[in-house]
């Protein structure tokens, strides 16, 4: 029984998407899968491919892109909200990089809880899509303690 | 079977000679992928650039990864539950632009399934004992099941 006040959906209900770009950011989330399995989730990736490779099947292909390649950075703003309004997620999370970043914005405009979790390959300081992502993002998470502040980043432990 | 990386791009002649010195007394076949290095292995397999969906193939069969330091070779190791050694590329010796990868090697040594050393000495022993791990793969280390919890609360709206 539902009490009033109170959201319950079944954890397989949850809609989440997962995005990561090819390389380190992918295998981190690969990390993450055991817990994400546990929700309806979706994954997005540069390489569906590589995602192939690790048995992830129908995962959404972004365009790769970072800040110095603009026109592909604009084809992945495009790309980001159909994604995103197709799989109309409660939750969007990524660990990288800027096609995440996008799908993260992309996840503001229709309601979505959005977190970035920055890439345990930055131990000395935030990524730029880490840094836009306090701002942007509902919750903006370091994997290094020594990075984490009061309020953002916070530190929630590491894939390691 | 052993596979040693040191990735696809800037040479690591240092580890790949150690390791092809080495290859003879392990008693296993030994593969290594070489990236730009200049080196001519004598007893052991050696290409500059092996593709992921053989890598992949080789790492199923492997039972342990000698490495550079490099955070996204320590990530398929955990994905693939493979233990990894790892040695640190030196600035001073033109192996990589800086010493990050000492960096690297403080803040990941002692978590499981990881091995770090200093240089190329001691390596022997080290695979020995590197090879004598047992059921490491079972154990998520603590950073790690932190961080699943954490994303468990934040995807179904608890608070952190």
């Amino acid at each position: 029984m539902q009490q009033a006040g109170m959201r319950c959906v079944a954890n397989d209900r949850i809609r989440v998407l997962a995005v990561a770009s090819g390389g380190g950011h992918w295998e981190q989330l690969m990390l993450l899968r055991p817990t994400l399995e546990q929700y309806d989730v979706r994954f997005a990736t540069t390489e569906p491919a590589v995602a192939a490779q690790h048995g992830v099947s129908g995962a959404e292909t972004l365009p790769d892109c970072n800040q110095n390649m603009p026109l592909q950075s604009a084809l992945c703003a495009l790309v980001a909200p159909k994604i995103v309004v197709r799989h109309r997620p409660r939750v969007i999370l990524s660990t990288g990089a800027a096609p995440g970043f996008f799908c993260i914005l992309a996840g503001r405009l229709i309601g979505a809880h959005t977190l970035w979790i920055d890439s345990v390959a930055n131990g000395e300081e935030l990524s730029m899509c880490g840094k836009l992502s306090k701002w942007f993002a509902h919750e903006c998470w370091t994997q290094w303690e020594h990075l984490a502040g009061p309020d953002r980043p916070r530190y929630h432990g590491a894939v390691l | 079977m052993i596979i040693v990386t040191v990735g696809m791009q800037l040479g690591f002649d240092r580890l790949i000679k150690a390791m092809d010195a080495l290859a003879p007394t392990l008693g296993m076949p030994v593969i290594a992928q070489t990236g730009e290095g200049s080196y001519q292995t004598h007893n052991m397999e050696a290409r500059a650039k092996i593709a992921s969906a053989e890598f992949e193939a080789l790492l199923g069969d492997a039972r342990l990864i000698v490495s550079h330091a490099g955070i996204g070779t320590v990530l398929t190791a955990a994905r693939c539950k493979k233990p990894i050694r790892l040695v640190p590329r030196r600035g001073d010796l033109g192996e990589h632009r800086n010493d990050h990868q000492f960096a690297a090697v403080r803040k990941l040594a002692g978590r499981p399934g990881i091995l770090v050393a200093q240089d190329e000495t001691g390596l022997q022993e080290q695979i020995a004992a590197a090879l004598a791990l047992r059921e490491w793969t079972e154990v998520r280390s603590p950073t790690a099941s932190q961080l699943h919890d954490a994303l468990a609360r934040f995807i179904e709206g608890k608070g952190l």
